[in-house]
């Protein structure tokens, strides 16, 4: 199904697209609505933030979210505002929720497993310094011995 | 004429790649050396066709064949030479070519430089190596032939991309397929290895020369990448952990793994069958990245040509050769005999951390790239998984394993002494612990982020214990006298661990400052006026038109002062090109070793009044200098390290001679 | 157990591959709509010049029937694409519909319908930055959603309606909603 989107889909993205007249007064403020900006996905973009894009819709919502933080909503009801219109997909940091718990998780428990079969590894053969001791050397080894230390590294 | 000639070489190579795939491997399983001693040859012969046809399509877009569809779609004769001969592999046809030229380079190499290794084993390797060649081939000559015609020829072309016409990006895919497609060659040989049963030390120094290359490639052409990125994309970001990104950080991941364990295959014959794993997961994750990024499956800034059909032939490929390997690896790796012994403390030990480290990462970023996909065909929802979520999960996972590379050179084989290592280093802790809280107070406490503090400690123990274990290992303090004829003997892997490792620290600074200290200033300037960013004043001159070969630019002056003297002027701009008609912006970049002076120029205002206003970005970007000068010194250790005499194959040969004199 | 663990890596392979596979049917891009089955957002759109002071787009006026709330703007060029089905409708008189001029210069808006045809009852205005196009949810023009009579939004389609879809998809929502 083809449709034309009203933004291009951008490989060349221009500059960083916040511009000055959008931004809010107070810096605070400022600086809380580009954190924010930075969390958003621009929708018709492939895989941008809305602070990043030069599309319509990303300028749009840049601007919906200083009004909503100049009006006195908190972080939390920025996202959830614009969460409520577009779904989950529009956060970059997916949320932690039931159906994201094998993302969040995941790394953990690959790490914990990891561990597990390290240790598995080390169990499994006798400790090192435990074996029988070698037989000695006769002369001949003794000798080529000392020819191969003569070529090696520490 | 000459694209006819370069489709034919094209099906003379899969001939010939298919002879290559199936007799040596034949001739090895019997015995026979004539039908082992075919790989060579082959090998040859394949590289040979494949260069003819690479080279037929360069020409046609050197001298701008427009009957050909490929140059057609990309090409354009206002664009400067350089770019068209990027252009060959700017596009998914001509980028293939290119993936299976080095493929093919890299079984002649072996065919050039491997005259040592044993007949079953390169045999086997190359035989490999042509498998894969099949495979690409037949993509390539059923779906992507870029030798196709246009009939009748436009008068000219649609033109590359503008943001693509670009030094940095014109060399950044060579790198990078030198090092995904290099990494083949670990997998042919892992491959070889299972085959034959049996898998030694001399396995794992065959191996190391041709990883360790590959990997180098990598590094480059992932630094080369996030470097283009930086000052073309126009806010001074590198890095985004898009999945074409992550396509080429995974196999990095495995890479660097794959090195580390190898070392313990080679020194203790253990870890054996997780060294062949590695090596079938690191090709086998560059393979997935050819999948993610031509088959539409994922959404990306960087994807080529987003075609399910093709995208079925590529997972085609991908489950024959990963797949395929996986499954021999269940079959015949349990066969493999369990090698020497280690103590969990012990340098062995600490390589074996760090591949674990380095495996969950690996498997984290693929977790993270590919569960948008996951969560969507299981209905869970769409999901998106940006740079939020890697940051938060990616950078803990590697904390610890940076903690323990700064002590891990200094462990002995076998058998380490942690408590013995650690006391030598108390005083470089002390420094780390000393600098984490100094730049804490630099920084204003919590007027900044809290990592910055652990990012730089992190930075120093690494850096000052990498160059510490060097001092003891020339005795610097211990017998001043000799320590330069010392360091002279030192081997030349030595040398490269220790600048690579140091590198990693000078990254990790760069990484942090940049990250948390970047001052940016959004305005309106008007000409004269002059703002202050980083310590520096910027002060806006003008802005004049200027055309260029394809384009035409407004170009902008700034005078940059320092302490109210002029020390210099930075000329960025913003370039509307005519085919396709896309504009770009080129910043102005002032680099110093404290950091990058970063300005970009934008739209005019008109509100401005007289004399004109423009839309400037200035930024200021702490250490990032650090951090280029961190990965060239990644690729500079891993170069040194490749020349280290004991690499070359002749090593056996001359342990040979020793013993025949003894 | 140490065989399990080297059956494993192939193992896990397998499932990725059965997700590529199925990944490749998707559409990575389709996002689907978290506004069904809620009511219409709250709005209060002024109307077009010269089409009478009242015939603006509330969300009250979207009560009582079942209707079609176009986007559409001046600039959007499948919008053009579309409209001469949005015309047939109107001729057939199957169902109401409604627009919302998306981020658009109202005299452009007003201009573009005596261009291309008028097939709406009420347009609303919806200037920059486009806060009701933002509370509906949508990414581009033309996008359509079909509201039931006590102002609830119960599809969305995304893209230009061609009569196939009026007849197959939309229309038969349409029935099926006024007769609860």
């Amino acid at each position: 199904m083809k449709r034309l989107v009203v933004a291009l889909l951008l490989l060349s993205t221009p500059a960083l697209a916040v511009n000055p007249d959008e931004m809010l007064k107070d810096p605070a403020q400022e600086h809380r609505a580009r954190e924010l900006g930075k969390d958003l996905r621009c929708l018709v973009c492939q895989n941008q933030s809305i602070d990043d894009s030069d599309a319509d819709l990303a300028k749009d919502l840049r601007v919906i979210v200083r009004e909503r933080i100049a009006k006195g909503d908190s972080d939390e009801q920025v996202k959830k505002f614009v969460v409520d219109r577009y779904g989950d997909y529009v956060l970059l940091k997916p949320p932690f929720k039931v159906t994201t718990l094998a993302l969040w998780l995941g790394p953990l428990a690959l790490f914990l497993g990891g561990l597990w079969a390290v240790l598995a590894f080390y169990r499994r053969r006798p400790a090192a310094g435990t074996a029988p001791p070698p037989p000695p050397l006769s002369a001949e080894e003794r000798r080529r011995l000392d020819t191969l230390l003569k070529e090696s590294e520490r | 004429m000459i694209a006819e000639i370069g489709h034919f070489a094209l099906v003379l190579a899969l001939c010939v790649a298919l002879v290559q795939a199936v007799v040596p491997l034949m001739g090895a399983r019997r015995g026979n050396m004539a039908w082992m001693n075919v790989a060579g040859p082959a090998a040859t012969l394949q590289f040979l066709f494949i260069a003819i046809a690479f080279g037929a399509l360069t020409n046609a877009y050197v001298t701008s064949d427009f009957s050909v569809m490929n140059v057609a779609q990309n090409s354009h004769t206002d664009k400067p030479m350089l770019y068209k001969v990027a252009g060959v592999w700017g596009n998914h046809e001509g980028s293939l070519l290119l993936w299976i030229t080095i493929l093919a380079l890299f079984g002649f190499a072996v065919t050039l430089f491997g005259r040592n290794l044993p007949p079953g084993l390169k045999s086997r390797a190359l035989a490999v190596q042509a498998m894969i060649a099949v495979g690409f081939l037949a993509f390539i000559l059923l779906t992507s032939n870029p030798f196709a015609r246009l009939d009748p020829p436009p008068v000219n072309g649609q033109g590359l991309n503008p943001m693509l016409q670009d030094p940095g990006l014109a060399f950044h895919p060579p790198f990078l397929y030198l090092g995904y497609v290099g990494f083949s060659m670990a997998f042919s040989f892992a491959i070889a290895a299972l085959l034959e049963g049996r898998v030694d030390a001399a396995w794992a120094r065959w191996v190391r020369p041709w990883t360790l290359a590959a990997w180098v490639f990598l590094t480059c052409g992932i630094i080369l990448g996030s470097w283009w990125a930086y000052y073309t994309l126009g806010w001074g970001g590198w890095w985004y952990w898009d999945p074409v990104e992550n396509a080429s950080f995974m196999p990095w991941l495995a890479g660097t793994a794959l090195l580390h364990s190898a070392i313990v295959v080679e020194k203790r014959d253990a870890l054996k069958s997780w060294t062949i794993l590695l090596a079938i997961i690191a090709f086998g994750l560059s393979l997935l990245g050819t999948f993610l990024v031509r088959s539409g499956v994922l959404t990306s800034v960087h994807a080529f040509a987003t075609d399910p059909a093709r995208g079925v032939f590529i997972l085609l490929l991908l489950c024959t050769a990963v797949g395929g390997s996986l499954a021999l690896y269940a079959a015949r790796a349990p066969m493999m005999k369990m090698g020497g012994l280690f103590s969990p403390i012990s340098r062995e030990g600490a390589l074996l951390l760090n591949n674990v480290l380095m495996a969950t990462g690996a498997a984290t970023v693929l977790l993270g790239t590919l569960y948008p996909l996951i969560a969507d065909a299981l209905n869970l929802g769409k999901v998106s998984v940006g740079p939020p979520f890697f940051n938060a999960v990616f950078l803990p996972l590697m904390a610890p394993m940076v903690l323990v590379m700064a002590a891990a050179p200094m462990l002995s084989w076998k058998r380490g002494d942690m408590a013995g290592v650690l006391g030598r280093l108390k005083f470089i802790a002390a420094l780390a612990l000393g600098t984490a809280m100094l730049v804490w107070f630099l920084q204003g406490g919590s007027a900044g982020p809290w990592w910055t503090a652990a990012g730089f400690a992190l930075a120093v123990w690494l850096g000052l214990g990498t160059l510490w274990d060097m001092a003891e290992r020339i005795g610097l303090f211990t017998r001043p006298a000799n320590a330069l004829s010392r360091a002279a003997r030192l081997p030349n892997s030595a040398w490269g661990m220790l600048l690579a490792h140091f590198g990693l620290a000078v990254f990790i600074v760069g990484l942090t400052a940049s990250s948390a200290w970047t001052t940016e200033h959004i305005q309106t300037q008007k000409v004269g006026e002059t703002v202050q960013v980083g310590g520096y004043g910027v002060t806006l001159k003008g802005v004049e038109d200027v055309p260029g070969p394809n384009y035409t630019a407004s170009r902008a002056t700034f005078e940059i002062s320092k302490d109210g003297k002029a020390i210099g002027v930075m000329q960025p701009e913003k370039r509307m090109y005519r085919q396709p008609p896309r504009p770009t912006t080129t910043a102005a970049i002032r680099s110093g070793i404290t950091g990058d002076l970063y300005v970009v120029i934008g739209d005019p205002d008109p509100k401005a009044g007289p004399g004109g206003g423009w839309v400037t970005r200035l930024y200021f970007n702490p250490c990032i200098p650090w951090l280029w000068a961190g990965g060239l010194l990644l690729v500079v250790g891993g170069l040194i390290s490749l020349a280290d005499r004991r690499h070359r194959i002749g090593a056996p040969a001359r342990a040979a001679n020793a013993a025949a004199k003894a | 157990m140490r065989r399990f663990l080297y059956v494993l890596p192939v193992a896990v392979f397998a499932i990725m591959a059965l997700f590529f596979l199925k990944g490749l049917t998707l559409n990575p891009r389709d996002i689907p709509s978290v506004l069904i089955d809620r009511p219409v957002p709250e709005m209060s759109l002024a109307p077009l010049p010269g089409r009478g002071e009242s015939s603006g787009l509330g969300t009250e006026n979207l009560k009582g029937r079942v209707s079609l709330v176009n986007i559409y703007g001046s600039w959007c060029i499948s919008c053009v694409q579309e409209h001469p089905v949005l015309m047939e409708i109107k001729r057939r008189g199957d169902a109401p519909i409604h627009a919302v001029d998306w981020r658009d210069d109202p005299v452009l808006g007003a201009a573009w319908l005596k261009k291309n045809g008028d097939p709406y009852e009420r347009v609303g205005i919806d200037p920059p930055p486009g806060r009701t196009a933002v509370d509906f949810g949508v990414t581009g023009a033309p996008e359509s959603f079909i509201v039931d009579k006590a102002g609830v939004i119960r599809y969305k389609h995304v893209g230009p309606i061609s009569m196939e879809i009026w007849t197959k998809t939309l229309l038969p929502i349409i029935r099926e909603l006024e007769k609860r």
